[in-house]
């Protein structure tokens, strides 16, 4: 504890607003104890206007992204050079199935957005998928095996954690080209090592529990004990770390394909979509680009708000992992 | 101590090392860039010669011998599309990127420092609300975007500032701000969540309880406690944003590190690519290694510990 305590002025008196400063998290705390700890979850869920928005706009888009095909008006693709850089319907100008305008070849920017995050949500999914696999599986064989492969994988993680992710993801894109499944890999690679590294923190945590000495004494086997006491005690971090990881990895989508490093420039993704926008921004075309970033900022956003409430609700004196 | 600090440099030498050697191998799988050189009409003894003084012949861990040698000495190579020093070109560009990421540094924790401080003691506030949900928007939205919407709003409706390029410090404001953003609603949050989590703690309630005022506890007791843990985060920042700075480059055409290393993407320019990776990833390292030290010193728990 730190002992600078001594050092401030004796002061007589209160501040006038130390009451209310202090009440906050007094209430808090106090609101928290008569709700019983099963319940705990669901109604820090329910009592939470945000948190309820966001998981009814977060489960909207989800649903918009798996019947994109049927709920986006035109193709995203298809180019009508007659309808080129239309505003949106309800100016003057605007033509009629594009409701959010379109760009320089003639492209409707709302099918755009719809089948964009489809694409968003599958990078931003399966690649944290992917690199929870990776880290898992590293991360247990790291905590359960120890000796050369722990030293080897936590290595590994050293390095990849004393990087910046940006710079991991553009050097293997500019390397292995684009394409939808090498981005995700590639991002997957760049996001396994936390997982890895929590995973073996808590089996190292609990490894020497007497209740795993005990199931080693009753003779069951490494892999039943690492599955049923290492994987359900790291379930709770790794839920956290995945609901964090989800929007920094739709964002890591957006920014490669921005910088035409990502997919291929026939897919329609939010990142091309905002980027050729951005090449008629001057010419006062403006909702090419300010739409898909919007859209996308929504998703992220609601997906932001769900990650914070599940920590806060699952780990309350966390807040390391920002 | 010293022996943690050892390790600590042991460990980034090591990591060094290892950045090279995977940035080597990996683009020289990746493609022959003696194809991108040569016009369409070259021979085969122009592709062969090309290859030989490229010193693309040889074995690829005579390559990888010959680069680390020449790296030492500070030679990555020349550069095949400038014929200028990879090293130089990419040193040469430093300046601009600095100064854009230590400005939107300096803004960002300028103004998340008090805000987030205010915000945790006025916790449940409109304040507190405002600036949640603000930071909320600012860790969501994808910095290139924000950069697009500042051009859209500053430059080309209001006419303000000027959207790209770099020479007055007008052409730094957009840049930097959107650069800043994201930053600044990560610190603003940090800063909030431990001021909330010091202002529970044992010695706060001690100094409360000794009449220490308000306004002491909060900005002496718990402020300078928070700092401490925020040090490593911000410092940390400061080498990602040199990377991340390449989307806000590519937006206001900031002539900085990010740019080059577009536009050597797009020509396959194998030194500048190993240069700029090398040099990221030496401030970055050096950064990290710097902020790791500055830790230490600052919390008198590690630093008196054998």
């Amino acid at each position: 504890m730190k002992n600078n305590i001594k050092t401030a002025a004796p002061h007589t008196g209160n501040g006038p607003d130390s009451d209310t400063t202090y009440s906050a998290p007094m209430a808090s705390f106090l609101g928290y104890k008569y709700i019983p700890a099963e319940r705990q979850l669901l109604h820090s869920f329910v009592s939470n206007k945000l948190v309820l928005g966001a998981s009814v706009l977060f489960i909207l888009c989800v649903l918009g992204a798996v019947f994109a095909p049927l709920i986006s008006p035109v193709d995203p693709i298809e180019q009508t050079l007659r309808a080129r850089l239309r505003p949106p319907i309800w100016y003057e100008r605007g033509l009629s199935p594009y409701i959010l305008g379109t760009d320089r070849l003639g492209r409707d920017v709302l099918s755009n957005i719809i089948y964009g995050l489809r694409i968003s949500l599958m990078v931003g999914i399966l690649s944290v998928a992917l690199s929870l696999v990776i880290g898992l599986t590293l991360g247990l064989i790291a905590g359960y095996a120890r000796g050369f492969w722990e030293n080897l994988i936590m290595r590994a993680v050293d390095v990849q954690l004393s990087l910046p992710l940006i710079m991991v993801a553009l050097c293997f894109m500019v390397i292995f080209g684009q394409g939808l499944g090498k981005m995700i890999i590639v991002i997957a690679i760049t996001g396994w090592a936390v997982y890895a590294r929590t995973v073996r923190g808590t089996v190292l945590s609990i490894r020497e529990k007497e209740y795993v000495e005990a199931a080693h004494a009753l003779g069951f086997g490494p892999g039943t004990i690492m599955i049923k006491y290492l994987f359900l005690n790291a379930i709770t971090p790794i839920l956290v770390l995945t609901a964090v990881q989800v929007p920094r990895v739709i964002i890591l989508e957006a920014t490669l394909s921005f910088l035409g490093v990502g997919v291929p420039v026939s897919t329609p993704s939010i990142g091309l979509c905002i980027a050729r926008g951005y090449q008629v921004l001057f010419s006062g075309s403006w909702w090419a680009s300010i739409f898909p970033g919007l859209a996308l900022m929504f998703l992220v956003g609601c997906i932001n708000v769900l990650a914070d409430w599940l920590r806060d609700a699952l780990e309350p004196r966390s807040r390391e992992q920002v | 101590m010293g022996l943690y600090l050892l390790r600590r440099l042991y460990q980034t030498v090591i990591v060094f090392f290892v950045i090279t050697a995977i940035v080597f191998l990996m683009l020289h799988i990746s493609g022959d860039p003696v194809e991108l050189l040569l016009p369409q009409d070259a021979t085969e003894q122009d592709v062969v010669e090309l290859r030989q003084t490229l010193g693309l012949d040889k074995p690829l861990l005579v390559q990888y011998g010959i680069f680390l040698a020449n790296a030492m000495r500070g030679d990555l190579g020349v550069s095949y599309h400038h014929g200028q020093p990879a090293l130089k070109l990419v040193l040469e560009r430093l300046p601009a990127s600095l100064q854009l990421v230590c400005t939107s540094i300096l803004i960002s924790i300028i103004i998340a420092i008090p805000l987030g401080v205010l915000s945790a003691s006025r916790r449940g506030k409109l304040l507190d609300r405002l600036s949640l949900l603000g930071s909320l928007v600012g860790i969501s939205s994808p910095p290139f975007w924000i950069g697009i919407v500042f051009i859209l709003v500053f430059a080309v409706e209001l006419r303000w500032l000027p959207s790209s390029g770099r020479g007055t410090w007008a052409h730094l404001v957009l840049p930097a701000t959107s650069l800043a953003l994201y930053r600044l609603a990560l610190f603003m949050r940090l800063v909030r969540a431990g001021m909330l989590d010091i202002m529970t703690q044992d010695f706060i309630r001690t100094a409360r309880s000794k009449g220490v005022s308000e306004k002491m506890v909060i900005y002496k007791h718990a402020l300078k406690n928070t700092l401490i843990p925020f040090v490593t985060i911000a410092g940390m920042q400061m080498g990602s944003l040199l990377a991340g700075a390449i989307v806000t480059e590519k937006v206001f055409a900031w002539p900085g590190l990010g740019r080059l290393f577009l536009d050597s993407i797009g020509v396959m320019d194998y030194p500048v690519i190993i240069a700029w990776t090398l040099v990221i990833a030496t401030i970055f390292l050096s950064i990290n290694l710097f902020v790791d030290i500055i830790y230490v010193w600052l919390d008198p728990r590690i630093r008196h510990e054998k």
